[in-house]
This record gives structure tokens, C-alpha cells and sequence, in this order.
């Protein structure tokens, strides 16, 4: 009886997913502020962040990191907004072929494609370096830049676009005094879709880089795989900055492209 | 500014216009129309007629395929939207979900770069127009539908434009609103001056509010005319039917003033049809005078003798007027009026309306003044006539089809000649299931002829075949077409590319 009542109440299908939660997010975060805050023996210490901010090499490579990340972001934006632009307006005959073109680099493991890039380089005798660091990145993420934008894009009312013709606005003045604000929530989304992962990645840099650029990934990666025992808690300090810069971009993108929803 | 005036006196002139797409198909079939400076016409039609691909190729939004459109004497077929001095009401408001009510009807100003405080003084002068003034910071979402066109209407007139073009603009609104923005665009026209074209498939709105109408079938004009030459003086059954309600009746102009129809002969004022000429009468159903009668008339009463009516009120014009027996089916109170449907001794029926009721089963005699019953020319008359081929196996192919014909037709025809193939209306026979039919299309266009239907068949590979029917067909209906073998004569073809007419 009592356990037919508590299936019958929607509410407890909850509990499996909050468990989930509460093992699997809540918990390793909880985690990593501890191990952050602590010593390897286990006292309280703020160490592990003046290490990290006293440490020259780990501070500049953590804004190096900063800077691909936001370079990786401006080229998938400057590439993938005509991209989305022309997928969503031109009557091509053929839309889902371009959009397959697009998503089935996707299908392939993000590794071997990676490795697949490196070869390539290789084949073409190009040195690898932070010029194939952002051709693999803008590469990998490109597809997260052009979906949100081309889904704005497209979702958007045609007679708009003919109202703004029919006041007197040539195309230049259509696109960016209708067009382009109507997709800010696209550009917001596909920034931060594009930016989270790039700012956190280590698997690229060290492979298109021969391990020569290090970037704020690899850095927590070393401190967790390397390390040994005693560096986790600096690893920890890491991520939580990490976690940090991640939080507030997607924090500020968020309220930025709420602002832009509620204008809409 | 005179001499360019005096280039035409109309602001708008659309000469020749077709518009093709892509599949071959004509959305605009030569349509040419003339727009005096201040007039108020409106672009009637029901859905896919080409009215909204018209009112496209004025804004700017569709070029012309063929021929060419002025405005005030000059040529912008080729001229894009921006640099037109017209402007458009959108169907959907299309207000700019971005911008507040303000910035929305400040938006084409702002682009023409005047100072802001004309652009402030211009848009608090359009807000007002429609009666928005209190709006001007509100998003434009929390506006409801009307308040939205209100501002789109205010956009559009604030650009003080040449000409106002609005495509369905009160389409998306409820009855009474709708019937509140009639007058209040009425109003806006008086007083700003500016010609409107106005697009529209509500028959009643465009009698409301027009100078002029246009009504278009399929890519072309039927009939330019003011709203009451329109409604009184319709030029074919389509305009007939489609503007108002109207008894539609197949029949024969005997000679100038006098018509037959419903097997009685009827004075009328229509002259220059010639004598004996198969024609199609429009009587409104408010044009019949209905009263009631004491006992059932025998069918071989003259139709002219005395009688024993009862019209206490004396409603029935006297005089020397054809008069017609039935008996009322049925009667619909429609607030004003009551509405009947009369059934006559020779199973025709009739619309009527009337303000006095008249309960089902009442023996009713009507008549009708001779002004009041309009007659045109049949565009079609009992016969289909398609090109075909005689075929090797004796068949004829016509429609995309073969068929089987008489041999006695086929006779006289070698294999390949070309030919003229005529199927009498009544004869073609419609299936419900398209696929037992030789051929299968759909129900194009329906016409009550009072006691049958005429059906335009469209086939699938887009030919027309007219039906006659006593069968009840609904617009769009699937049907199987069977043209017996009887019903197909065939006659000599083309020569030097024309149809050799005999009639």
C-alpha cells in the first residue's frame, strides 16, 4: 500500500535524478572546493591559490588560455554567422546535405579527428603550433557556433526582413538593423557553446602542439595525472578558477541573451 | 512637380503584368489596372487568386515577369522595395520584435537620417492617427492583435508615403474589431489623402470600404467597378457568386429585353446579346418579391393570369410582371432578414430573402423587376472542347489521357491527325474514388444553377473540364472522371495553330 502511494506520487520519480545529481555533480564539486582549500594532510590553506597566482608561468598560461579561447570563439563567429546566414536564407536546393556537411565531421571521434589534423599538417609539411592549435580548435567547435545561429536564424519571420526593405532600408541597413539583433540570443549561445569547451580543452593543444603550448587544460590535467597524490589539491585550486571564468561567462551570456529574449 | 504630374493622371499604372514562378505556373495572367492619386481600391479574391502576388509587385517584393508598373508615370518594375515612395501594411503587423512601438514607427525616418526632433514630431503625429498615442515606449508583444496593426498602419503613414499597400490587414483580427478598423481606415483615408491599395478575400470589406474593386480569379482581373457596379452588374458567374449571395440560372436571351430562364420568359433590360443566345441570369435574393398564395398552382396556369394572393400589405408591385410559383423549403432567421430557400413546380431553387417570414411548406409565388435580373454572356456552353490526337489503336488522346471513342467518329481520322474533341458538360461522369476513373483531379469550382450544378473538374496534370451535374460535389473533393465513349465527337483540328470555330 504505502509503496504504491509513493509511486503514485509524481514527485518521488525525482529521487533517481537527484541522486544522480547529488553523487555525480554536487559531490565531486563539493570535493574539488575541499581538496582547493586544503592541504594534503587535510587542514585548511589558501596555499594552493597563491601558488597558483604567484606561480608567473601558471598565471600566463591560464590568460594564454583565456586568449585562444576567446580567438577560437571571434574566428567560429566571424566563420560560422555567414555560414548559419546562408544556410538559413538562401533557397539552396539542397539544405540538408550543407547541414549533414556540417554535423558529420561530429560523428567521428573527437581524437582521431584531432590525430586526422595533426597528419594533415604533417602531410603539407606545416609546423605545428599555435597556428594549428586554432585551425583544431576553430575546426572542432565550429558546428556548436553555426547550429544556435542558423536556428535564430531561421525561426525568424521573412516579412521582417520585407518590412524593413519596404521603410527604406537597403541591405546592408536590413541586416544590421534587423537581422543582427534578432539573432543576438544565436550568437550568445554559440559563444558560449563555442568558448566553455575551448577554454577548458588540453587534448588538442597537446596534440597539434607536440605538447610546445600549454595551455590552462593541460595544466590541471598534469596536476591531477602527474602530479601524484600531493597535487591534486593545487589541481583542484585550478579547476575551481577555471570553473570560476566558465561560470561568469555563461552567467553574464545568460543574462545577456535573457535581455535579448525578453526584447523579443 | 507638374510636369511630372502631367505625365499621367494616375499615380499607379500596371500594364501588362504576368507573373510566372518557377513551375510554369501564371500567379498574374496580363492584369493591367489604373490608380487615380487619393482613390481607395481594394484587390478582391478568394486564396491563390494572384491578388497578394500583385500587391507584392507594386511594394517591390516580386518582379514582374512580363510587362510593367508606373507610378506617377514612372517606371519601377525593376525598382527594389527601399527605393519605392510606397509602403507596405503587413498581413502578420511584422513589427520589429526588438524595438518598442516608438522606434518601430520611427524606423523608416531614422533611416532617411532626419533630425529628431522632425522624427519625434512625425511619429507622435502617426500615433495619433491611429490612436496609439499613449503607447509609444510599450514592447510591442504586450500590444494586442489590433493595437499591432495600429502601429503597423502608423509605421507604414508616418513615411507619408505615396501609396499605402495593405495585404489582408484585418485578416488576423476578431469580427467586431475587424468591423471597428473598416471604418477607422475609412476615416484614415479621408484624412490623410494618400491612395490605398488594399488587398482582401471579405467580399463585404471590400464593398465597405472601396472607390473601386478589383476582382481576380487565378492571375486575372474579372471586374474593375465601383463596389455597387461590382454587386449589381457582376460580368460573369464567378463575380456573381462571389460577391453577395445570388441565384444563378442558366438561360437564354430570345431577343433584346426579354430572357427565358426557368422555362417562363421574363422582360429585362439587357439589349445586345443577339437572339437565341445561351446566357446566365443573376437574380440577388433580396430582389425577389415573395408573397403567398391561396392553393397550389396547377402547373398549366398561364403565368400572367389573375390571381387570388394574399400581400395584405401590398408589398408587390403591381404591373404586368412575370410571376413564378414553389413552395418554401426551408427559412432561416438572419437578424434583418429571413432567408428562404423556395423549391418551384419545375425543380428549381431559389434564394429569397425577405423581411417577413414564410414557414416551410407555404405556397409562395415570386416575381422579380426587370432591372433587377442581370444576365451575362455564357463563357461556356454545354460543350468541352480539348485538343486531341487520333492514336493508332483507335483511341483518342486528349487531357493526358486516352479514351475510347465511337468508331463512327474515329472513322474519319487517320492515326496522328490532330483534332478537336467536344464532351457535352452533362455527359462526364465523376466516381468517388479517383482511382476507378480514367482520369482523376478535383473539384475545382462549384456553381448552384438553381436546379443543378456546373463543377469545374481540375485534372492532375492541371487541365479544366466543366460538369453538369444533379449531384452534390464540395470544392476540393476527389473524383474519378469517366467520359463514356458516346459522349466524345470529334472534329477537324488545328489549322495554321487556331481552332477552326464551328459552331
Amino acid at each position: 500500500m504505502k509503496l504504491s502511494r509513493i509511486f503514485d506520487n509524481r514527485r518521488s520519480w525525482a529521487w533517481p535524478y537527484v541522486l544522480f545529481l547529488i553523487l555525480f555533480v554536487v559531490l565531486p564539486l563539493l570535493l574539488i572546493v575541499v581538496y582547493a582549500f586544503t592541504t594534503p594532510g587535510g587542514d585548511f590553506t589558501l596555499h594552493n591559490f597563491v601558488q597558483f597566482f604567484s606561480t608567473s608561468e601558471a598565471v600566463n598560461t591560464f590568460i594564454y588560455s583565456i586568449a585562444i579561447a576567446f580567438l577560437t570563439t571571434l574566428i567560429c563567429l566571424l566563420l560560422g554567422y555567414p555560414a548559419a546566414y546562408i544556410m538559413a536564407t538562401a533557397e539552396l536546393k539542397t539544405p540538408v546535405v550543407m547541414s549533414m556537411l556540417f554535423i558529420l565531421p561530429m560523428w567521428i571521434n573527437f581524437l582521431l579527428r584531432t590525430l586526422a589534423t595533426v597528419e594533415l599538417f604533417n602531410m603539407f609539411s606545416i609546423p605545428l603550433g599555435e597556428g594549428a592549435l586554432l585551425y583544431g580548435m576553430c575546426y572542432d567547435f565550429l558546428p556548436f557556433m553555426i547550429y544556435p545561429i542558423y536556428n535564430t536564424l531561421q525561426k525568424m519571420d521573412r516579412s521582417l526582413i520585407e518590412a524593413a526593405h519596404d521603410l527604406g532600408a537597403n541591405r546592408r541597413e536590413v541586416f544590421l538593423k534587423v537581422i543582427l539583433p534578432l539573432s543576438k540570443s544565436g550568437i550568445y549561445s554559440g559563444v558560449v557553446m563555442v568558448f566553455m569547451p575551448t577554454v577548458s580543452t588540453f587534448a588538442i593543444s597537446e596534440l597539434l602542439t607536440r605538447n610546445k603550448i600549454t595551455l590552462f587544460g593541460s595544466l590541471i590535467q598534469r596536476a591531477f595525472g602527474e602530479g601524484g597524490l600531493q597535487m591534486w589539491n593545487y589541481g583542484a585550486a585550478l579547476s575551481l578558477v577555471l570553473l570560476l571564468i566558465i561560470g561568469l561567462t555563461s552567467f553574464f551570456g545568460n543574462k545577456d541573451e535573457q535581455e535579448a529574449q525578453s526584447v523579443i | 512637380m507638374f510636369t511630372e504630374m502631367s505625365k499621367s493622371s494616375f499615380i499607379i499604372e500596371v500594364n501588362h503584368v504576368s507573373k510566372q514562378f518557377e513551375d510554369g505556373k501564371y500567379a498574374l495572367n496580363d492584369v493591367s489596372l489604373q490608380v487615380k492619386k487619393g482613390e481607395f481600391v481594394t484587390i478582391l479574391g478568394p486564396s491563390g487568386c494572384g491578388k497578394t502576388t500583385l500587391l507584392r509587385c507594386i511594394a517591390g517584393f516580386q518582379v514582374a515577369s512580363e510587362g510593367d508598373i508606373l507610378l506617377k508615370g514612372e517606371d519601377i518594375t525593376q525598382t527594389p522595395p527601399h527605393q519605392r515612395p510606397v509602403n507596405t501594411v503587413f498581413q502578420k503587423y511584422a513589427l520589429f520584435p526588438h524595438l518598442n512601438v516608438f522606434n518601430n514607427v520611427a524606423f523608416g525616418l531614422k533611416l532617411k537620417k532626419l533630425d529628431e526632433d522632425t522624427i519625434i514630431k512625425r511619429v507622435k503625429q502617426a500615433l495619433k492617427t491611429v490612436g496609439m498615442s499613449d503607447y509609444e515606449f510599450r514592447n510591442v508583444d504586450s500590444l494586442s492583435g489590433g493595437q499591432q496593426q495600429r502601429v503597423a498602419i502608423a509605421r507604414a503613414i508616418v513615411n507619408q508615403p505615396e501609396v499605402l499597400l495593405l495585404d489582408e490587414p484585418l485578416a488576423a483580427l476578431d469580427l467586431k474589431m475587424r468591423k471597428d478598423m473598416q471604418l477607422e481606415l475609412k476615416e484614415m483615408h479621408k484624412k490623410l489623402g494618400i491612395t490605398f491599395i488594399y488587398v482582401t478575400h471579405d467580399q463585404e470589406e471590400a464593398l465597405t470600404l472601396s472607390d473601386r474593386v478589383v476582382v481576380m480569379r487565378e492571375g486575372k482581373i474579372q471586374q474593375i467597378g465601383t463596389p455597387t457596379d461590382i454587386y449589381n452588374e457582376p460580368v460573369n458567374c464567378f463575380v456573381a457568386d462571389f460577391i453577395g449571395e445570388s441565384n444563378i440560372l442558366s438561360g437564354t436571351m430570345i431577343r433584346d429585353r426579354k430572357v427565358n430562364f426557368c422555362d417562363k420568359e421574363f422582360d429585362c433590360v439587357d439589349e445586345g446579346f443577339g437572339e437565341n443566345m445561351p446566357v446566365d441570369v443573376v437574380i440577388r435574393p433580396e430582389d425577389i418579391y415573395i408573397w403567398e398564395v391561396e392553393s397550389p398552382k396547377s402547373k398549366d396556369r398561364p403565368a400572367d393570369s389573375k390571381q387570388e394572393d394574399l400581400d395584405p400589405d401590398d408589398r408587390v408591385p403591381k404591373g404586368k410582371f412575370t410571376k413564378w410559383y414553389g413552395v418554401v423549403e426551408s427559412c432561416i432567421f438572419k437578424g434583418v432578414h429571413y432567408e428562404m430557400t423556395v423549391k418551384t413546380e419545375d425543380g428549381y431553387e431559389f434564394m429569397v430573402q425577405d423581411y417577413h417570414e414564410f414557414v416551410p411548406g407555404t405556397q409562395v409565388g415570386m416575381l422579380v423587376r426587370p432591372e433587377d435580373i442581370q444576365i451575362m454572356k455564357k463563357e461556356h456552353y454545354r460543350y468541352n472542347y480539348f485538343e486531341g490526337e487520333v492514336l493508332k489503336n483507335g483511341k483518342v488522346r486528349f487531357l493526358g489521357a486516352e479514351w475510347e471513342a465511337d468508331a463512327d467518329q474515329t472513322a474519319p481520322f487517320a492515326a496522328g491527325d490532330k483534332v478537336k474533341v467536344q464532351v457535352p458538360f452533362r455527359e462526364v461522369e465523376l466516381l468517388d474514388y479517383e482511382d476507378e476513373g480514367v482520369l482523376s483531379g478535383e473539384v475545382h469550382y462549384l456553381l448552384y444553377k438553381g436546379n443543378h450544378y456546373n463543377l469545374t473538374i481540375r485534372t492532375d496534370e492541371g487541365y479544366d473540364l466543366l460538369v453538369n451535374t444533379d449531384d452534390v460535389w464540395d470544392h476540393g473533393d476527389r473524383v474519378g472522371i469517366v467520359i463514356p465513349p458516346s459522349a466524345i465527337r470529334l472534329m477537324k483540328g488545328i489549322e495554321n495553330g487556331e481552332w477552326r470555330i464551328e459552331n
